[in-house]
């Protein structure tokens, strides 16, 4: 049987002693780790950006920041996210002499480029609170940002985390690029079991099925979490 | 207390306010009625700039409230509001609810623990305080989402009452609710008005309008019509606009 043998060859170097601890401890970690940051650093940024857009825009400084967001979302939209890791990576940190690592590099172009992402998630979420709540908050003399932060957002967040569920999973599947700019993660780690053995059939379903199963829990906890949600929604 | 000077609010071509020129004394309960369109909750929502004015100013406490310079924010806190759909904060239990702005406007740069334990125990008594008086106590840790109506409408009056106003805007407050729960707010901003507190209410309840109000204003077309005592607008309606309005409504 050939695929037995193929999964022998596999077995050989992956198990007991093998390239397991390297695949699911820097792998996998990595993967996650870029992945959950990066949905962080998106979810900050995001909601900074959609707050400027939501903003009333009488005064200059809203119409100067929403400028600047617009162009910030149409390079992280507008370009292929290899293509943003490589110009991080050997363009504009060399430039500027910074060296924070590959995996930083990694985690922090991942943050920039879903909070580009998640902006245009929190703007809807943010749009589907009723302007009322917004008024009431004004009206009993809280500022604008005050408002914000402590009554629209906390609603807004709650409104589309289904969706920031849904940008996590594509995150997860996004860092499968990573090893462009030299990062470990779940695919690096399979590629460097076949191309020690010259044997990818295994390796790569294993990856596969890795990943399958990673986004499966993933969807498992979104769905968990909306229905702790409804429960709040009718009531305590 | 407000005074409005040549107040005017436009959309586009449409003249919502026209020109309105009033003053609002300390201790006045007026209640303002009038045909839909008529620029009633416009006029209200100018008094604390919810609606920024084309233009003529508002006058608080001497403080022009139009001008940008002015920290509206701090103003407001003044002037409590009552929204026609409650606009409690979902997000907040109703305690919360009473809580957030004077914990928020307290404890700003109050450093100190002990000074800010004391000043939220402060706060949170006064609140429960609040909500005992309106029968909501047993309730101060649910959400919004869990009450009726009437009782939705009741807390969002004791959360304007938290900030310890001098005067009370309500726009609506109840034509939102179903025909029992009326009498409940109604009997409230009754209260209220017994105590003395200065409040502008825009409502079509002509019967609590004729009871509550020291000094009614009519308007139609974006201007204050007619205005007097309850016994002269009701009683004795001098414009024909405000005939044909009392004969529609009463």
């Amino acid at each position: 049987m050939d695929i037995l043998k193929k999964w022998g060859v596999f077995w050989e170097k992956f198990g007991p002693g093998g390239a397991w601890e390297r695949v699911i401890g820097e792998g996998l970690l990595n993967t996650l780790v870029i992945a959950f940051l990066g949905l962080l650093i998106g979810i900050v940024i995001g909601t900074l950006i959609a707050t400027v857009k939501v903003m009333p825009k009488y005064k200059a400084l809203p119409r100067i920041l929403d400028k600047i967001c617009s162009v910030y979302v149409g390079f992280f939209r507008g370009t292929p996210i290899v293509v943003q890791l490589l110009l991080a990576y050997y363009v504009l940190f060399p430039l500027c002499g910074i060296n924070i690592g590959s995996l930083n590099t990694c985690i922090l172009v991942f943050g920039l480029n879903s909070g580009a992402y998640v902006s245009e998630i929190m703007r809807g979420g943010i749009l589907s609170v009723d302007g009322g709540q917004m008024e009431a908050g004004r009206a009993v003399g809280l500022s604008y940002t005050t408002t914000m932060l402590k009554i629209v957002v906390p609603q807004a967040i709650k409104n589309i985390l289904p969706t920031l569920g849904n940008e996590l999973i594509a995150l997860v599947k996004d860092t499968s690029v990573v090893s462009f700019v030299a990062a470990v993660d779940l695919y690096k780690t399979f590629n460097e079991i076949g191309n020690r053995t010259y044997e990818y059939i295994i390796p790569y379903l294993c990856m596969a099925l890795i990943y399958i199963v990673l986004v499966a829990l993933i969807s498992l906890g979104i769905k968990l979490m909306e229905r702790s949600l409804r429960k709040s929604d009718r009531g305590n | 207390m407000i005074e409005a000077i040549n107040l005017t609010k436009r959309y586009g071509n449409l003249t919502v306010l026209d020109e309105i020129s009033e003053t609002i004394h300390e201790g006045e309960r007026i209640v303002i009625i009038g045909p839909s369109g008529s620029g009633k909750s416009t006029f209200l929502r100018c008094l604390n700039c919810m609606e920024d004015p084309t233009s003529g100013s508002i006058m608080f406490e001497g403080a022009d409230l139009t001008d940008l310079k002015v920290d509206i924010n701090l103003h407001r806190q003044h002037m409590g509001m009552v929204f026609q759909q409650f606009n409690l904060f979902n997000n907040k239990t109703v305690l919360q609810n009473i809580t957030l702005a004077p914990l928020h406007i307290g404890l700003k740069g109050v450093r100190d623990r002990a000074k800010r334990a004391q000043i939220k125990a402060d706060i949170e008594a006064n609140a429960h305080r609040l909500l005992q008086r309106i029968g909501l106590d047993d309730w101060a840790d649910k959400y919004p989402s869990t009450l009726s109506g009437g009782q939705k409408q009741r807390v969002a009056i004791v959360r304007a009452l938290a900030m310890n106003p001098k005067v009370i805007l309500f726009d609506e407050p109840t034509s939102a609710l179903d025909p029992e729960m009326v009498g409940e707010v109604l009997d409230l901003i009754k209260q209220l008005a017994e105590d003395g507190m200065t409040m502008v209410i825009v409502t079509h309840e002509m019967g609590f309008a004729r009871e509550v109000a020291s000094r009614v204003f009519f308007m139609d077309g974006g201007k204050i019509m007619e205005q007097g005592t309850p016994d002269e607008v009701f009683g004795a309606p001098q414009c024909p606009r405000l005939k044909e309005f009392l004969s529609k409504v009463l």
